[in-house]
């Protein structure tokens, strides 16, 4: 290797190395004063903005319950069908209703869930704030002594952190029904028998972890949309292309999250 | 002599390794009008940025009624935030609110005043603007100098002591250009308030400032009354008040370089 190259590549790994170091610092400053004013500073008189929380709920929890409640409905059938399609072979079929209901509530209710939100709300988040960003409405809370995170930020955070876990029960309840619907149909199992077995099946521990879980996935959804908004410099074209990797980003870091409470809830729970 | 409201003293400024403002002083007076002079890419932007506290600066000092900002904390920042308005180039109103909705925010933020008084205070503000009745609107339903007057208001919602406007005449006709530049005259001779304008804009500059400092590639190259500017025999200040283009200061080779790219 000549010296040329040698620099090179030293330069081209620093100058990486360095990127991703500011974007873990600037997202950590996010991160922080996000958690100072949801959980500090209202104890220090600074009112968290009760209306407007409650419309952020409105549009990423209520606008998005038809959405929610079809895929549930719709992915609680095509799990009883895959499920049925082995379980018949040896002739346990009254056990769809333990693996639709377990399956829906640990795992596939949060992460259905949480991903439809990134899609809607996530979104949202971003373009929201980087369209702010970039006709000066930022700087402009800023030079008010209005801080833009507890403005903007905050009320989403608290948002999601209320209504990922309800649309979650919402989900899981919507789910089983799906599954419900198809045994008791196609598969022709008993409704009474099928309603038993998922009773006996989930513990409440059940659903408690895809709560904890979807909580989790709220605070990640509302952290990395308002990162990327407040990340554009630029005009409407970077708003867009923000827009894009804030849902890329917070799907992936929903899986990741994801795996790890798994892990978590299987070793000690 | 006038008394002075704002210090600057030796700011230096980086956007990454590039010096933008390069060791800056001046002194702005209580009470008037100072216009912030300089083409494109000079660094009045960024400068207003510091004054108001967005930025903080590599080395050097703003003194604002004697104190520091720029080693002010950010609750010693909120409070000067407090006493002073900006106006921005695109009036940067919060599009999800109303007119009523964007002057009422720092008054609600910032006071504990009954609603019936805000609602008062507001109708107020935009009669100065000369906004009456535009109470509800949406920002996307103004023009471009109605969202500008909007954007006035509430700059002057809490009373401030200082009132910065960015290219308040950018983007907008002669005559309505005209009337903003009336409306900056009559904040100063009725509120009596230290009023910052950073323009490129000539007529503008005639018309309101009383005072000028003018910078040129992050330097001060001009201070003094309009009669000074007028006079002044600087060659930058004469091409900028005569509107001379930047002259070509290439020879033929060195075009011939720039081309070839080596």
């Amino acid at each position: 290797m000549t010296p040329w190259a040698t620099e090179n590549l030293f330069g081209f790994l620093g100058r990486g190395a360095f990127s991703v170091l500011k974007s873990l610092h600037s997202a950590s400053r996010l991160i922080n004063s996000t958690f100072y004013w949801t959980f500090i500073s209202p104890f220090r008189g600074k009112a968290l903005r009760f209306r407007a929380s409650i419309s952020e709920m409105v549009k990423a929890g209520y606008n998005s319950v038809p959405i929610v409640a079809i895929i549930s409905l719709f992915v609680g059938i095509i799990l009883a069908l895959q499920a049925a399609y082995q379980l018949k072979r040896v002739g346990a079929l009254i056990y769809v209703a333990n693996l639709v209901g377990v399956s829906i509530t640990r795992e596939l209710g949060p992460i259905l869930t949480a991903i439809i939100v990134s899609g809607r709300s996530g979104s949202a988040f971003a373009a929201e704030i980087g369209s702010m960003k970039a006709s000066e409405e930022v700087d402009a809370l800023i030079s008010m002594g209005i801080n833009p995170v507890r403005f903007l930020v905050v009320p989403k955070l608290i948002a999601l952190m209320i209504m990922l876990p309800a649309l979650t029960i919402f989900s899981d309840a919507i789910g089983i029904f799906g599954g419900f619907l198809l045994s008791t149909t196609v598969l022709e199992i008993h409704p009474y028998s099928y309603f038993q077995q998922t009773i006996h099946a989930l513990l409440i521990k059940d659903v408690v972890t895809g709560l904890i879980k979807a909580w989790a996935f709220g605070i990640v959804i509302t952290i990395v949309g308002s990162y990327q908004g407040f990340k554009v410099e630029g005009g409407a074209e970077e708003v867009g292309r923000r827009t894009t990797a804030s849902v890329v980003t917070s799907i992936f870091l929903v899986i990741i999250v994801d795996l790890f409470f798994t892990a978590l809830f299987y070793y000690f729970t | 002599m006038m008394e002075t409201a704002i210090e600057v003293r030796g700011l230096v400024t980086y956007y990454g390794d590039r010096e933008i403002l390069k060791d800056i002083s001046f002194s702005i007076a209580r009470g008037k009008i100072t216009v912030i002079l300089g083409g494109s890419g000079c660094g009045k932007s960024t400068l207003l940025k510091h004054l108001i506290g967005l930025l903080r600066p590599a080395r050097g000092h703003i003194l604002v009624n004697g104190k520091d900002i720029t080693v002010s904390s950010d609750d010693e920042l909120d409070e000067f935030r407090k006493k002073i308005g900006i106006s921005f180039q695109g009036a940067a109103l919060l599009n999800s609110m109303t007119i009523s909705d964007n002057v009422a925010l720092p008054i609600r933020e910032h006071t504990k005043l009954e609603e019936s008084t805000i609602q008062i205070m507001v109708r107020m503000k935009l009669d100065v603007v000369g906004l009456s009745g535009f109470e509800h609107f949406s920002p996307s339903q103004l023009s471009g100098g109605m969202k500008k007057r909007a954007g006035i208001a509430r700059a002057m919602a809490l009373d401030p002591e200082f009132l910065f406007f960015d290219e308040p005449s950018a983007g907008l006709d002669p005559v309505t250009a005209a009337g903003l530049d009336e409306l900056i005259l009559k904040l100063r001779n009725v509120f009596k308030m230290t009023i910052i304008v950073v323009t490129h804009e000539l007529p503008s500059l005639f018309m309101i400032a009383d005072h000028v400092i003018m910078l040129h590639q992050g330097e001060v190259i001009f201070t003094g009354t309009l009669d000074e500017l007028r006079a002044s025999d600087n060659t930058r200040v004469r091409m900028f008040l005569e509107r001379q283009p930047e002259k070509a200061t290439y020879t033929p080779a060195d075009y011939f370089k720039i081309i070839a790219g080596d």
